[in-house]
């Protein structure tokens, strides 16, 4: 008797566990990581879903409501313009995140394929690639991240490319130790001997089995881009006002109130912790699960 | 030893020089050039003879190698040329400020290691008690926590806590006294900025210190110690410690990048003139030449940071060879 693609699909669905078996299993062996992984999934929906949760319009001024601490109306007080303060940072949620996965997803996907790419080809390439890096790296991130917005100015698209930047050669760095493991292994050469493009190589062949390192750095990106975006928009420097941001929301009003209303200075960073410390415990838990080599760090 | 050191020092070079390539592309980058920015920035009509006159002084009418050249001769002399902004020497500038910077940095430092080095401590040697989970939680936080905001609620608390206790609010001072002039009055103004730069600091080198000294106590030669009957505390400080700290010592050294982005913004909290703010202001009004000096003050610190930390690592550990 033949075994059809779907006698062997229907094996593996029965082999595999159910999907309250598995998160259960992950809940017992990583709770942190199962507590930031809710984490994360509220920020996003809260992110997604921003205008359907939001109590009120976070960008309008309502100067009867200003400085209102937080009461049952406004859950979390209004800040110095009359806006509420629980809607704006609903609002940011959705900036932060949006910065946040894009700066880290571009980051790591170019670093990824740098990374592979620089291992793959060796010798001279390679040296010289790394030299480069090297000079990169030799600028801390914000340092790098102010340097490119004093270039190309502010607003959300400028804070992606200057974060973004300052992320590649971190991730390449990583990709490119592993990618010279996996460049050993026979199948490359066998993919070299049917003649396949070196592109076809890079992307097909090696790319994918450096995920590990990929969906590691990507994680850690997304707490460091959020941090990030919230100090150089906290600076003037990165997304700017109306726009509802966290560590917008920290300036201006937030030392100068801090008497009278210190609610305004308290919630957006509460906000921005919360979010890096999920995204970080959540990197944590994906890389002891993926990699325990990496553990030491 | 000197072999190494010198060794490592000519390695700084290339990267420096690939640094300085990298500043002074980038700044050409820009559509235009830096003085139509910088008038277009301000707005409004501008001279065609002044955007010359500005090209001429920037000297970016001149060839792109002979830009080049200048800057690095300019580099080598420790000469910036003028700020576009104020118009002072760039050294000049930025040698005011130093010292404060420094100060905050060097304090927040000390503070990390002080704190971190004993927390680690106890949080291995106490591992999975409640010392360990309290521990683990602080330096979770401090990983999370934007140094800004951590100086935002530290002056709330120095806010709401002087005027509960002394009926006044009091702020701390802005403007700077050197600690030989006036220790106390220097002290508190440096200290807040730097506990709110150190807490992450010392937040991920007692992660380090924790994990290293978990694994050396798991050595055999912690265990001889131990069979001999020596003194537990003895075993620590002499045997465990000594050989944990290598890992923190790197640590503290590629935390330093971190430690810079932190100073950048706790200045802008607590309103100090810094290097930091410094460098926030001349990004805010296009002031080019500042950036640019200011960055490639930084990548130079920053290297001499990590030499310094790679040397120190060698003389520590005698398995690592000079190569």
């Amino acid at each position: 008797m033949a075994v059809t693609s779907a006698d062997i699909e229907a094996q593996l669905a029965a082999a595999r566990p159910s999907l309250g078996k598995a998160s259960l299993a992950l809940i017992r062996q990583q709770p942190l990581g199962a507590v930031s992984a809710l984490l994360v999934i509220v920020m996003i929906l809260m992110a997604l879903f921003a205008p359907q949760i939001a109590p009120y319009d976070p960008i309008n001024n309502h100067y009867e409501f200003m400085q209102m601490p937080p009461s049952a109306k406004f859950w979390l007080g209004t800040d110095q313009f009359g806006r509420d303060i629980l809607s704006r940072i609903i609002w940011g949620a959705r900036t932060a995140l949006f910065i946040g996965f894009s700066c880290a997803f571009i980051g790591s996907k170019v670093g990824l394929i740098l990374g592979v790419t620089s291992a793959y080809f060796g010798g001279w390439f390679d040296l010289l690639f790394q030299r480069v890096m090297d000079v990169f790296l030799a600028f801390p991130l914000i340092i790098m991240a102010l340097a490119v917005v004093a270039i190309f100015g502010t607003g959300a698209q400028n804070v992606i490319v200057a974060i973004t930047i300052p992320l590649i050669p971190r991730c390449a760095r990583v990709v490119r130790s592993n990618a010279l493991a996996i460049r050993e292994i026979p199948y490359v050469d066998a993919a070299r001997a049917l003649g396949f493009s070196h592109m076809r190589i890079i992307l097909r062949h090696m790319a994918p089995n450096c995920m590990a390192p990929f969906l590691i750095m990507l994680t850690t990106f997304l707490g460091q881009a959020i941090l990030l975006e919230a100090a150089l928009s906290y600076l003037g420097l990165g997304v700017q006002e109306p726009t509802p941001a966290w560590g917008l929301m920290l300036q201006g009003g937030a030392e100068e109130y801090a008497e009278t209303a210190p609610w305004i200075a308290v919630f957006p960073g509460l906000a921005i912790t919360l979010a890096v410390f999920a995204f970080n415990l959540f990197g944590d838990s994906l890389r002891d699960t993926l990699d325990p080599k990496l553990r030491s760090r | 030893m000197y072999r190494y050191i010198i060794k490592r020092l000519l390695l700084v070079i290339p990267t420096l020089l690939g640094a300085a390539l990298l500043v002074f592309t980038l700044l050409r980058l820009i559509p235009g050039d830096i003085c139509e920015l910088r008038m277009a920035g301000s707005g409004g009509y501008f001279e065609e003879s002044a955007i010359q006159t500005c090209r001429h002084e920037m000297g970016v009418d001149k060839p792109k190698l002979v830009q080049f050249g200048h800057f690095l001769w300019g580099i080598a002399r420790f000469d910036f040329g003028n700020s576009m902004w104020t118009g002072q020497p760039i050294v000049s500038e930025i040698s005011r400020r130093f010292q404060l910077s420094m100060e905050i940095a060097i304090l927040a430092t000390i503070v990390a290691i002080l704190v971190s080095v004993p927390l680690g401590t106890i949080s291995a040697v106490k591992q999975n008690t409640w010392i360990d989970y309290v521990v683990r939680a602080i330096s979770i936080a401090g990983i999370a926590m934007p140094s800004f905001w951590l100086g935002i609620l530290i002056i709330l608390a120095l806010l709401i806590g002087s005027q509960h206790f002394f009926g006044a609010p009091w702020m701390p001072p802005i403007t700077y006294r050197p600690i030989w002039v006036d220790p106390l009055y220097n002290l508190s103004l440096v200290i807040w900025p730097a506990i709110a730069t150190g807490y992450r600091y010392s937040a991920v080198a007692t992660r380090m210190t924790r994990s290293a000294l978990l694994e050396v106590l798991r050595e055999d030669y912690v265990r001889t110690a131990r069979a001999k009957g020596l003194w537990e505390k003895l075993i620590i400080r002499r045997h465990a410690l000594k050989n944990a700290m290598l890992p923190v010592i790197t640590v503290i050294g590629i935390e330093f990048a971190f430690l810079i982005g932190g100073l950048v913004v706790t200045e802008q909290v607590f309103n100090l003139n810094g290097l930091g703010k410094l460098f926030v202001e001349s990004v805010t009004n296009n002031d080019y030449a500042m950036t640019q000096a200011l960055v490639m003050l930084v990548v130079m610190i920053f290297l001499l940071v990590n030499l310094l930390v790679d040397v120190l690592y060698a003389w520590l550990d005698p398995r690592i060879r000079y190569r």
